[in-house]
């Protein structure tokens, strides 16, 4: 399981996460809501070990182990994958290759045997298929030329393939259409597992209709400001942030 | 370096950081007194049992190398070279020379297989028992001219190629079997007095590969010459010669090696390349010499003369090249388009880490009506290194409707190195159209961290990015070769990050 406490850092000597506490216990999502600007980017930044951050107070652990001290490529080994806001394109790095370098990396830190070309072309199929994603999304390359959406559904492409222990998704559902979110919620709960905890940043109750979480937190100025049940986001929907948080 | 499965495994299993063919062959050699005068230009002249004719056009090449100076030009600094302090031959010593496979020292053998070439031919024909090992399902074999120093050890599926007419051979042995050929076409691409370093060559060169291509033949499998500078102090002065007749197409690859040590040594190589109408070229090199160390101390001097003929209508010459190694490179493989509607292209990767210094480019000059060229360059520098892209084109008057697209592309790792791109072009054709683009960038830093928070080490990132950046080059290489540069690109850039 996920634990943050009394979490802050800062960015160019500029205070961003102001004391975060937060507990995910495995097996459970937890969403996270808060207005632009709040930090959520940030948290997810610093929970998988972006440079760039100064962390100048407060620790956090996954499965008992202090995510702080690992390099990004060890967290990620370890199970921590982000899905990311704005998903960064590689010219050039085919699709397959990239994934399948992924996947054999995270593979080799768990002792499983790497895959070659063409066990890995079977295991992207089927999911590919799940997520409604065409094929040739393989050849291109790494979100190069990809709409919004189809960003995005590679990013729930990776976190099917990397199966991790610990999914962050920062605004996956942002400039999803209604039939391309419910993919992507179903990606996301086909992954509910005991061993499987995540951590849903959302903007809209939208997409916790698909996903219903376990925990909803509101982050406000650096700070986890309210948490309550699934029923908090509908609040948050009908009231607005500064109202709920009051 | 030839494409083969052994050879990636060899690259494989050293990667973990380094130079890895930079092991010495213990030996015993033959040696021309060090030194150069006209006694030693006579000395291999006669080592080769050359004709006179010869004999003459190296003197005449040696007396005008006297008359020139060294280039300042390019963008490269090292210290003066003392022409006076090396030698200009160095063969592995035999009573007799061997005539088959069996007859090589096995000190020879066992150097090509640990940098993974194969000299013995393998069965093409399914059901041949006993003809070494069997190549993998559906892989074509490769030919391998294998050059160690000054001299050819061997040459494989000499005979199979003869079958269609094809001729494939070290040069030295050209010069005795086919002098009608030979005399008729070196020198007429790149003459002796052409530039400095031809010039040298032109006097001193010892072997290389010679290859002829009958009308109409398409030469059946890749073929290859595989250079290893192995003694100490020695330069390498290689010669080629590809002669495609109309009609016949030939993709050939070129690989290099040497000891890693700390002094510099000279490569000075020339090649030239003849197209008749309707003949395809396609030229591919991994560069891989000793880049010497993190110091800058050592490293092969690479100061090549490389130029095509496209002489007939329609014929095209394809130089792809992937330069990892050297000190320093000095290098520019060069088109002449005359026939009506030839083609050149040049795909460049050029990486320099560490005190590697890159002057390359490409030269075309386009003659006949509609000729294209294209250019694509890449050039990546790390550490301390310097890349610079040169490049001309020249378009003649009577070149109506030619076309050359151009693209320079260069990458920055770190902010010690620097890149430089330096395009001229001379357009004296109205009707000609020419496209030059250029990029400078870096690799983002939200790109590595994309790659690392999917498990990539930073340096595997870096290698997976600077591929990405290299596929439009790298996708000109015939496959196996292509994996192999990949990685090489990777092991180049090894300690350039983090
Ligand atoms: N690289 C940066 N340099 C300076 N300020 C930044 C940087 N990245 C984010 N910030 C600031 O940090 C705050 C939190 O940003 P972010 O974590 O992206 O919020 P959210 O994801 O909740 O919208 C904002 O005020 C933003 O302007
Ligand atoms: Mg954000």
């Amino acid at each position: 399981m996920l634990r943050i406490e009394g979490l802050t850092a800062e960015i160019d000597g500029k205070p961003i996460l102001q004391g975060v506490d937060l507990e995910v216990p495995a097996g459970e999502l937890h969403a996270i809501m808060g207005p632009n600007g709040s930090g959520k980017s940030t948290l997810s930044y610093v929970l998988s070990g972006r440079e760039g951050y100064e962390i100048t107070g407060g620790s956090v652990t996954f499965n008992g182990v202090d995510l702080l001290a690992m390099e990004p490529e060890e967290r990620a080994a370890s199970g921590v994958f982000l899905a990311f806001q704005y998903p960064v394109e590689l010219p050039g790095v085919g699709n397959a290759n990239f994934l399948r370098t992924a996947l054999n990396a995270v593979r080799r830190h768990r002792g499983e045997p790497e895959v070659d070309a063409m066990q890995f072309l079977k295991l992207a199929r089927v999911r590919m298929k799940e997520l409604s994603m065409p094929e040739d999304m393989l050849k291109r390359g790494v979100n190069v030329g990809f709409s919004g959406g189809e960003k995005k559904r590679n990013e729930v492409l990776q976190m099917a393939l990397l199966r991790p222990k610990l999914a962050i998704l920062d605004e996956t559902d942002s400039g999803l259409d209604i039939d391309a979110l419910k993919i992507v919620a179903d990606g996301v709960n086909a992954m509910r597992a005991p061993d499987f905890s995540a951590l849903i940043i959302t903007h809209y109750q939208r997409l916790l209709d698909y996903i219903v979480p376990d925990r909803v937190h509101v982050l406000m100025a650096g700070r986890i400001v309210k948490s309550g049940g699934p029923e908090l986001a509908h609040e948050l929907e009908a009231q607005g942030y500064a109202q709920v948080a009051a | 370096m030839v494409a083969v499965t052994e050879t990636i495994e060899a690259v494989q299993s050293v990667a973990e950081g380094g130079y890895k063919w930079g092991f010495e062959t213990d030996i015993e050699m033959e040696f021309a007194p060090k030194g150069l005068n006209e006694d030693i230009v006579r000395f291999i002249s006669a080592k080769k049992n050359e004709p006179a004719w010869l004999l003459e056009w190296r003197l005449k090449a040696f007396a005008h190398w006297k008359t020139m100076v060294e280039p300042e030009w390019p963008a490269v600094n090292y210290p003066k070279i003392d022409y006076q302090d090396a030698y200009y031959y160095a063969a592995p010593k035999y009573k007799v020379a061997p005539k088959s496979l069996d007859e090589v020292d096995p000190e020879l053998l066992r150097t090509y297989a640990k940098l993974g070439i194969p000299l013995r031919e393998q069965a093409i024909l399914a059901g041949v028992e006993g003809a070494g090992d069997s190549p993998a399902e559906g892989r074509m074999p490769i030919a391998v001219d294998a050059v160690f120093d000054s001299v050819s050890v061997s040459t494989s599926y000499k005979e199979r190629l003869a079958k269609d007419g094809i001729i494939f051979c070290p040069i030295s042995e050209a010069v005795q079997e086919h002098p009608e050929l030979v005399r008729q076409y070196l020198g007429s691409v790149v003459p002796p007095g052409d530039n400095y370093f031809a010039a040298l060559n032109s006097a001193v060169f010892t072997d290389g590969s010679f290859v002829y291509i009958p009308k109409g033949v398409k030469c059946p499998m890749e073929l290859s010459t595989y250079f290893r500078i192995n003694a100490k102090s020695t330069g390498q002065f290689e010669r080629t010669l590809i002669i495609a007749d109309a009609g016949s197409k030939v993709s050939y690859l070129e690989g290099c090696t040497a000891p890693m040590r700390d002094e510099n040594q000279l490569h000075a190589a020339v090649v030239e390349l003849v197209l008749m109408d309707d003949a395809t070229i396609k030229y591919s090199t991994v560069q891989n010499w000793y880049p010497g160390d993190a110091e800058g101390r050592g490293g092969i001097y690479n100061f090549v003369t490389k130029r095509a003929a496209c002489r007939g209508a329609r014929s095209k010459v394809s130089w792809t090249q992937v330069e990892t190694g050297s000190a320093i490179t000095w290098k520019y493989p060069s088109c002449i388009l005359l026939g009506d509607d030839s083609v050149g292209e040049f795909y460049s990767v050029a990486i320099t880490n560490n005190r590697q210094q890159a002057d390359t480019g490409t030269k075309m000059w386009h003659i006949g009506a509609r000729t294209k060229s294209t250019i694509v360059s890449k050039g990546i520098s790390a550490g301390r290194g310097q890349n610079t892209y040169r490049g001309l084109v020249k378009i003649s008057p009577k070149a109506v409707g030619a076309r050359n697209f151009t693209q320079c592309d260069s990458l920055l790792i770190g902010d010690e190195c620097g890149a430089h791109t330096v395009p001229y072009i001379e357009n004296r054709c109205m009707t000609a159209k020419v496209e030059h683009e250029a990029t400078t960038s870096r690799i983002a830093e939200d790109q590595l961290f994309y790659c690392r928070q999917r498990g990539l080490t930073q340096e595997e990132a870096v290698g997976l990015i600077v591929n990405g950046f290299c596929r439009e080059v790298l996708k000109e290489l015939p496959m196996e070769f292509a994996v192999e540069a990949q990685k090489l690109l990777a092991i180049s850039l090894e300690g350039s990050v983090g």
